[in-house]
């Protein structure tokens, strides 16, 4: 099965002083209590967090919710705003891969796919040997999902004492942590550029596009950035 | 289960679906590309500037609450706390709970 010394080791990580642990806890907290706010029971939130587990996605459907979308355009909101985690997938699994590993391994840890737990393991693979990583991902993973299934429901109790002060900060939270861990990132010319045009290009595609600007800026930014590093 | 409560589940079900479908056929792909492959190289450059883009998205043009604070008090705030990032060894932990505290001072008081 997972061979526990890796997954102890993966899991540990949330809670080094690098961890997201913090940031990932305050994004679910305010997740939690927006929740609550459209009028989800605890028990619906902690299956929302438990089964999407992306934030971004999660964020998509309360607003449709309250909209009233039908279930249709829900779908279509959800996927566009979460299509970014196929490359991060495939930019990601092709590490883990071994021959020794199961294959319902991959298919049940890629749920653990969103970009807490996917910049950690970006910044930790190598010093993990090839047949383990899977395992070392798995504790990743179920470390990252585990906080934020909690400060779901620390968000969803506590929604009736957090003012509109608090649901602000909280909510900068998570695009400021996302952005210092890019920033952290960056170690090559590839990278980061493809960093830099996709944070030129997403929000200008906004003018054009506000719901395809994401894959437009960042497959266009990406793109460019791949071949700026070969010709190099 | 009374009509509303049955439609949050589907809500939450047709959510946790579109966001799998992605993962998924994620993996599907991987089974194929090598991690020295120049298709991987450029699916890697394509994954981070997808999410430079959403987090440009989420800073520049916000959904919620965010949306009711000044975008100039955003950018500030996500600067100084990436400058307190850099000069703090990288730790995480100060400059989320700066900016936190920060932009709900700013957004009150300027």
């Amino acid at each position: 099965m997972v061979n526990s010394k890796y997954f102890f080791k993966g899991f540990k990580l949330i809670k080094s002083l690098d961890s997201p642990a913090l940031a990932l806890g305050a994004s679910f907290i305010a997740i939690g209590a927006l929740l609550k706010n459209i009028g989800f029971n605890l028990e619906q939130s902690i299956f929302s967090t438990f089964l999407t587990y992306a934030l971004p996605g999660s964020l998509v459907m309360a607003e449709s919710f309250l909209v009233g979308a039908s279930l249709i355009n829900i779908f279509l909101a959800v996927w566009l705003v979460n299509t970014r985690l196929y490359p991060m997938t495939v930019s990601l699994m092709p590490l883990l891969l071994h021959k020794s590993q199961p294959r319902w391994k991959y298919y049940l840890s890629c749920h653990f796919i969103a970009v807490s737990a996917w910049l950690i393991m970006k910044g930790n693979y190598q010093s993990i040997g090839k047949k383990h990583r899977i395992d070392f991902w798995i504790g990743i993973g179920t470390g990252t999902w585990l906080i934020a299934i909690v400060s779901t429901i620390i968000g969803f109790l506590a929604s009736d004492y957090l003012n509109k002060d608090m649901m602000i900060g909280l909510a900068i939270v998570n695009p400021v942590y996302f952005t210092c861990m890019m920033v952290g990132e960056m170690k090559n010319l590839q990278i980061n550029l493809s960093i830099i045009l996709g944070a030129i290009l997403g929000p200008a595609f906004f003018f054009i596009s506000p719901e395809w600007s994401i894959l437009y800026g960042g497959v266009l930014a990406g793109t460019v950035a791949y071949f700026i590093g070969e010709l190099k | 289960m009374s009509e509303i409560s049955s439609n949050i589940i589907l809500v939450i079900l047709v959510t946790s679906f579109a966001t799998y479908l992605s993962r998924f056929l994620g993996v599907v792909s991987s089974e194929k590309i090598k991690e020295t492959s120049k298709i991987f190289k450029w699916f890697n450059c394509i994954a981070y500037s997808v999410l430079a883009a959403l987090i440009a998205r989420m800073i520049v043009f916000p959904a919620g609450e965010l949306s009711e604070s000044d975008i100039f008090i955003r950018l500030f705030v996500v600067v100084a706390s990436v400058v307190m990032f850099l000069f703090n060894k990288r730790n995480l932990v100060y400059p989320t709970v700066l900016s936190a505290i920060l932009l709900a001072l700013l957004n009150n008081y300027l």
